[in-house]
C-alpha cells in the first residue's frame, strides 16, 4: 500500500549512478552522507516501549552485516518504560561506521507507532530522496519540509497479529522496509529474524515480514 | 569470527575466551548486559569451570573478586558509575593488594543530580587509585582490549580496568571479530598466580604497613605504573602480531604530522572526531587526533611526541572537576609545558549530551579559542539559574 | 560446672585443643593485643580448633579491627594459617570468593573462615554478611563481640548492651548511656537467613566453644559463630579477670549459649542457678554509673528482665 511513489530510484542504484559518474551531483541531491570514500544510509525507528523498537534496529543491522555491509545499531539512551515513545538508530555502510551521534537527518524513517509522530518529531531532519514507512493500515497525509519523500503506510500491527498473533510490528516493518528501500534483501532480514528469535516465534515473524514485503513490492 | 554484536555481548565473549574462574557480578546500568551474558554462557555450559556469584552489592563485587583473586584465580567483575563509587575503598585495597583483578566500567556520570547516560565522570573519580586504566573507541577494541586487560594486568600485578563508554558502546550493535579460543589462549596462557592463599607456601596478606614502609610501598606502585607504559605498549604490539589488527597500546594519531591543531579525546567520540577531521581537512583544515588509549599510567612522553610542532591542542573531555576545570586537559598542559602548544580545555557531552560532528567542526573553525569551554552549554539555563543564586547572596548581605 | 583452666581434663575425650601439648597456636605469641585480651584468646581458640578439625587446610579471612591490627604488621605476622585483610566492612564478602577459588580449582578441602569484630559484624559488614548467608556460601564467619569498637577507643556498636558507658554514650545528667531499645541480635538475624548452622560462645567454656568450631567444620554453607570476647580495656577491669568476667556474663543470662540449625533453635547451655545481673555489672567500669548515690533507677532492673528474657528465650534452665 504505497501511498506516495515521488521517487523510484532506490539508494543502491543512486550508489550504482554515483560509481558510473563520480562527478554527478546526483548523491548530494539525496543527501546521503559521504564517509571517506563510502556512502551511509541512515534509519531512525520510532515507536513506543514494548513494540521492539530497539530490536528492529538491531535486526536490520544484523541483516545488513549479513550481507558484508558495516552496520551500526543503538538505541536513544533513557529509562523509558513500556509505552513511552522510544527511539533507535541504524547505519549501513560499506566503510567502517565511526561517527557515534544519533541519526538527525535520515535516509528513511520507520515509524512503528504513528501516535509518536508529533510528539517526538519523527520526521525530523529526513533528508530529500528518503523514505518514511509508517505503521498505519489507512494512508496518511504527511508534511515534509521536502516533496522527495516516498511515504509507504502498512498496516504492520495487523499483520502482525494475523501471523504472529501479537500486536508487534516491528519485523513485518523491517520486510517492507525491504521492499520499500532496497538497501536490504528479505532474505537477509529473514536471517536477522531468525538470529534474534528461535523456534516457533521467528517463524511467525518469518512469514509476517514476508507478507509486508509482498504488499509493497 | 566476525559477528554483529552488541557492545555487551562483545565485552562477556573476549571475557569467556579468558577463561576466568571467578566472575562476581552486581547489576548497575550500562554493564548489566555484559554479566547478564557471562551467566548465560556459565549456565549453558560454554564457559566451563567458572564460578559465577550474584552479590547484594558493588562493595561485595569486587570484596568477592579480591577474595578469589588472592586465592589464585583470574577474577572479573563490572561496573559502572555509581557502582563504582559504592566500591571505591576494595578499589583502592584490590591495587594496594597488588591482584591482577579485570573490571570493565561502563562510563556513566555520577550524580547527584542522578542521570543514567554517558560520560567520563565516574573513571576520573578513581583516576588516583592504582588501577591501569584503557579506554577503547569501538566495540572491537572494548573486546580487544579485556583479552589485552588480563595480560597486562598478570604481567605488572596490578588491577586493570577497561573503560568503555556506557550505551554509547555497551549498547550498540557493531561488527566485531570474536577471536578463536586457540589464538587467545595461545596469547594468553593460564595464569599462574603470584601470590595465593596457599598452605604450602603461607603467606599474609594485606597486613598493616606502619610509616617505616609506608613510603616505599606507594612509590612502588608508582614505579610499577611507569614501567607498565613499556608492557601495555609491547602488549599491543604482540597482539597486532597474533590478531591481525591494531587495538590498544599507549596512544593512536591519526592525520597528527602536518597538523596545527591536534585534538585530544578518549573512548568513543573519536569516531565522531574523526569523521569531523576528515571533512575538515577536505576543505584544507589542518587537524589531528590524538586519541589516549592508556589513561593510567599517562603516556606523557608519546603524546608529548605526538603533539610534535602543533600550535594548539583541543582536549576534548567528559568529565569536569569542579572547582578547577577539565582533568585531562590539566594533565595534557603539564605534559606540554615547555612546548609552544597551547592547550583549549573542552569539557563536552556531560551526562550523556549529545556530541555532534556539526557541533565539533562549528567549535573547531573557529578563529579564537577561550582556555576553557563548556561546549554546548545552554546559557539562557545557565543564566536563569545563576541569576537565582546572585540574588540570594545579595539578599544575605542585605540581612547582614 | 566449667573450669578456670584451660580444659585440662585427664580422660583424653574431654581434653580440649587447647591443652594439646601439640597444638598448633595458629595465632602465635609475639602479637601486639592489650594484656587479657578476650579476643586474642578466642581468635587462638577457634582457628586452632578448625585447623585440627580440617587437617589444616584452612585460610582465614580478617575483618578490619583490633585483632588485624594487633597480629599483623609488616614484616611481622603471628599467623599460622594463610591469611588475607582486605577491608573493614567486606571480609564476608572476601571469603566467598576465596572459598569459591578453592571450589573452582578443585581444593574442595580447603576450608575458609571470616572473623571480625561486632564492629565489622554487626555494623559495617552486615550488608556482605547477610549476601553471604543469603547465597549459603561456603564459609564459617566468626564474630568476636567485645561490644564497641575497641580498636578506635571504645566507641558504641550496635552489638553495644544498653546503659553502657562507651566513647560515644558517655553518660551525663539525664543520660544514663546507650539508651533502651537499641541494639542488634545477630545471631538471630543469622538464624533468620536459614543458613546451616548458628551458635554463640563464650571464651569462658572453651570446650563448649571449640566443640561449636569442630560442628561448623563437619557442615557445608554458611555457618555463623558468635564468641563473646570481654575486654580489659574498653570495658574496665583487670586483665586477669577476663575469663571470670565472661563467665559471669553466661551465669546471670546476658550471654547465652545456644546453637540453632536451618533457623531453629536446637540446644542451649543451661544456667543452673542464674547470679543476678548486677554481680555482673559491678566488675566493669563502663556500667560504674548504673551504681552509687546518682545511679539511676530500674536501670538494673531493666538489664536483669533481658538476662531473664533470655533465660526463658534460651531454655537456658533446661528443656533441651
Amino acid at each position: 500500500m504505497v501511498s506516495k511513489l515521488t521517487n523510484t530510484v532506490n539508494w543502491e542504484s543512486q550508489l550504482l549512478l554515483f560509481v558510473k559518474n563520480p562527478d554527478s551531483q546526483l548523491f548530494v541531491d539525496v543527501s546521503i552522507y559521504i564517509v571517506y570514500g563510502g556512502l551511509m544510509f541512515q534509519v531512525r525507528i520510532h515507536g513506543r516501549g514494548g513494540q521492539g523498537v530497539v530490536t528492529a534496529a538491531e535486526m536490520l543491522s544484523i541483516a545488513a552485516f549479513l550481507e558484508g555491509k558495516h552496520a551500526q545499531a543503538f538505541p536513544s539512551f533513557g529509562s523509558e518504560r513500556m509505552g513511552a515513545p522510544v527511539q533507535s538508530f541504524c547505519r549501513i555502510s560499506d566503510v567502517e561506521i565511526r561517527l557515534r551521534e544519533p541519526v538527525l537527518e535520515p535516509n528513511a524513517v520507520i515509524i512503528q507507532d504513528r501516535t509518536v509522530i508529533e510528539p517526538s518529531n519523527a520526521f525530523g531532519g529526513i533528508v530529500d530522496g528518503g523514505f518514511a514507512l509508517i505503521n498505519s493500515p489507512d494512508k496518511l497525509s504527511c508534511d515534509f519540509k521536502s516533496n522527495d519523500v516516498t511515504v509507504a503506510c502498512v498496516g504492520a500491527t495487523e499483520i502482525a497479529l494475523e501471523h504472529v498473533g501479537k500486536p508487534l510490528p516491528n519485523a513485518v516493518l523491517l520486510g517492507s522496509f525491504a521492499a520499500l528501500t532496497g538497501i536490504i534483501k528479505i532474505d537477509s532480514v529473514i536471517e536477522a529474524i531468525r538470529t534474534k528469535f528461535s523456534g516457533a516465534i521467528a517463524e511467525k515473524n518469518v512469514s509476517a515480514a514476508k507478507a509486508a514485503y509482498d504488499k509493497i513490492s | 569470527m566476525l559477528l554483529q554484536l552488541e557492545g555487551s555481548q562483545a565485552i562477556s565473549r573476549a571475557i569467556a575466551l579468558c577463561r576466568p574462574g571467578v566472575i562476581c557480578a552486581y547489576p548497575i546500568t550500562p554493564q548489566t548486559h555484559i554479566v547478564e551474558d557471562l551467566g548465560q554462557l556459565i549456565h549453558s555450559g560454554e564457559l566451563k569451570n567458572c564460578d559465577y556469584i550474584n552479590v547484594e552489592s558493588e562493595m561485595a563485587a569486587l570484596s568477592v573478586t579480591i577474595g578469589s583473586q588472592a586465592a589464585g584465580v583470574r577474577s572479573y567483575t563490572a561496573t559502572s558509575s555509581q557502582g563504582l563509587l559504592y566500591m571505591i575503598e576494595a578499589v583502592y585495597n584490590a591495587s594496594g593488594l597488588e591482584l591482577p583483578i579485570v573490571m570493565t566500567l561502563g562510563n556513566r556520570a555520577i550524580g547527584s543530580p542522578i542521570n543514567i547516560w554517558n560520560d567520563h565522570s565516574d573513571a576520573m573519580s578513581v583516576r588516583d587509585a592504582g588501577w591501569i586504566m584503557l579506554f577503547p573507541e569501538t566495540n572491537q577494541e572494548a573486546a580487544d582490549l579485556h583479552i589485552q586487560a588480563f595480560k597486562i594486568a598478570e604481567v605488572v600485578k596490578c588491577p586493570v580496568m577497561v573503560c568503555v563508554d556506557g550505551f554509547i558502546l555497551t549498547h550498540a550493535y557493531e561488527r566485531v571479530d570474536i577471536p578463536s579460543q586457540e589464538i587467545v589462549d595461545d596469547f594468553l596462557p593460564l595464569y599462574k598466580p603470584h601470590v595465593s592463599l596457599d598452605t604450602k607456601n603461607q603467606l599474609a596478606i594485606g597486613t598493616m604497613v606502619p610509616p617505616e614502609y609506608f613510603m616505599e610501598v606507594r612509590y612502588l606502585a608508582h614505579k610499577r605504573q611507569s614501567e607498565a607504559l613499556g608492557i601495555i605498549d609491547c602488549v599491543g604490539k604482540k597482539f597486532q602480531e597474533k590478531f591481525g589488527r591494531q587495538s590498544g597500546e599507549l596512544i593512536r594519531t591519526y592525520n597528527t604530522e602536518n597538523a596545527d591543531t591536534i585534538i585530544i579525546a578518549m573512548g568513543s567520540v573519536l569516531g565522531t572526531i574523526k569523521d569531523t577531521v576528515d571533512e575538515l581537512n577536505a576543505q584544507g583544515g589542518k587537524f589531528g587526533v590524538v586519541s589516549i588509549v592508556s589513561y593510567r599510567p599517562f603516556p606523557a612522553e608519546a603524546i608529548k611526541a605526538a603533539i610534535g610542532n602543533a600550535k594548539r591542542v583541543v582536549v576534548l573531555e567528559k568529565a569536569l572537576a569542579v572547582g578547577i576545570g577539565g582533568i585531562l586537559s590539566k594533565e595534557v598542559e603539564l605534559v606540554l609545558r615547555d612546548t609552544k602548544a597551547k592547550v583549549v580545555s573542552t569539557i563536552v557531552g556531560l551526562g550523556g549530551r549529545i556530541i555532534t560532528k556539526k557541533m565539533l567542526a562549528d567549535y573547531l573553525l573557529q578563529d579564537h579559542y577561550e582556555a576553557e569551554v563548556f561546549l554546548g552549554l545552554n546559557n539562557e539555563t545557565v543564566e536563569r539559574e545563576h541569576k537565582s543564586i546572585k540574588s540570594c547572596c545579595c539578599k544575605q548581605k542585605v540581612n547582614q | 560446672m566449667t573450669t578456670l583452666t584451660i580444659g585440662n581434663r585427664l580422660d583424653k575425650e574431654d581434653t580440649a585443643v587447647q591443652s594439646e601439648h601439640d597444638r598448633k597456636n595458629t595465632l602465635t605469641s609475639g602479637h601486639r593485643a592489650c594484656q587479657g585480651c578476650g579476643e586474642a584468646l578466642g581468635a587462638r581458640c577457634v582457628i586452632d580448633a578448625a585447623y585440627k578439625a580440617t587437617n589444616g587446610k584452612i585460610a582465614v579471612v580478617n575483618a578490619t579491627g583490633c585483632l588485624e591490627v594487633f597480629s599483623c604488621i609488616y614484616p611481622e605476622n603471628s599467623w599460622q594459617v594463610p591469611w588475607l585483610h582486605s577491608l573493614f566492612g567486606n571480609a564476608p564478602a572476601v571469603a566467598t570468593g576465596v572459598a569459591s577459588a578453592f571450589r573452582v580449582s578443585g581444593d574442595n578441602d580447603m576450608r575458609v573462615i571470616a572473623q571480625g569484630g561486632d564492629g565489622a559484624t554487626c555494623d559495617i559488614g552486615m550488608g556482605c554478611l547477610s549476601g553471604m548467608f543469603d547465597r549459603n556460601d561456603d564459609v564459617l564467619y566468626v564474630c568476636y563481640d567485645n561490644q564497641a569498637y575497641m580498636n578506635t577507643g571504645v566507641q558504641r556498636s550496635s552489638a553495644t548492651p544498653i546503659y553502657t558507658r562507651t566513647a560515644t554514650t558517655l553518660p551525663t545528667a539525664g543520660y544514663i548511656g546507650n539508651a533502651i531499645g537499641t541494639g542488634k541480635n545477630v545471631p538471630e538475624i543469622a538464624m533468620a537467613h536459614g543458613i546451616p548452622y548458628v551458635a554463640t560462645a563464650s571464651i569462658a567454656n572453651i570446650r563448649d566453644m571449640e566443640e561449636k568450631v569442630l560442628k561448623a567444620i563437619s557442615i557445608r554453607g554458611a555457618r555463623y559463630l558468635h564468641v563473646h570476647v570481654p575486654c580489659p580495656l574498653g570495658w574496665g577491669y583487670q586483665p586477669s579477670e577476663t575469663i571470670r568476667v565472661a563467665r559471669m556474663a553466661v551465669e546471670c543470662g546476658l550471654f547465652p549459649l545456644f546453637e540453632a540449625e536451618n533457623g531453629v533453635l536446637v540446644g542451649s547451655t543451661p544456667v543452673d542457678n542464674p547470679k543476678p545481673v548486677e554481680e555482673y555489672l559491678r566488675t566493669q567500669r563502663r556500667f560504674a554509673h548504673l551504681f552509687g548515690k546518682n545511679a539511676p533507677a530500674d536501670a538494673i532492673e531493666a538489664i536483669q528482665r533481658i538476662a531473664s528474657g533470655n533465660i526463658e528465650k534460651y531454655k537456658l534452665s533446661g528443656g533441651f
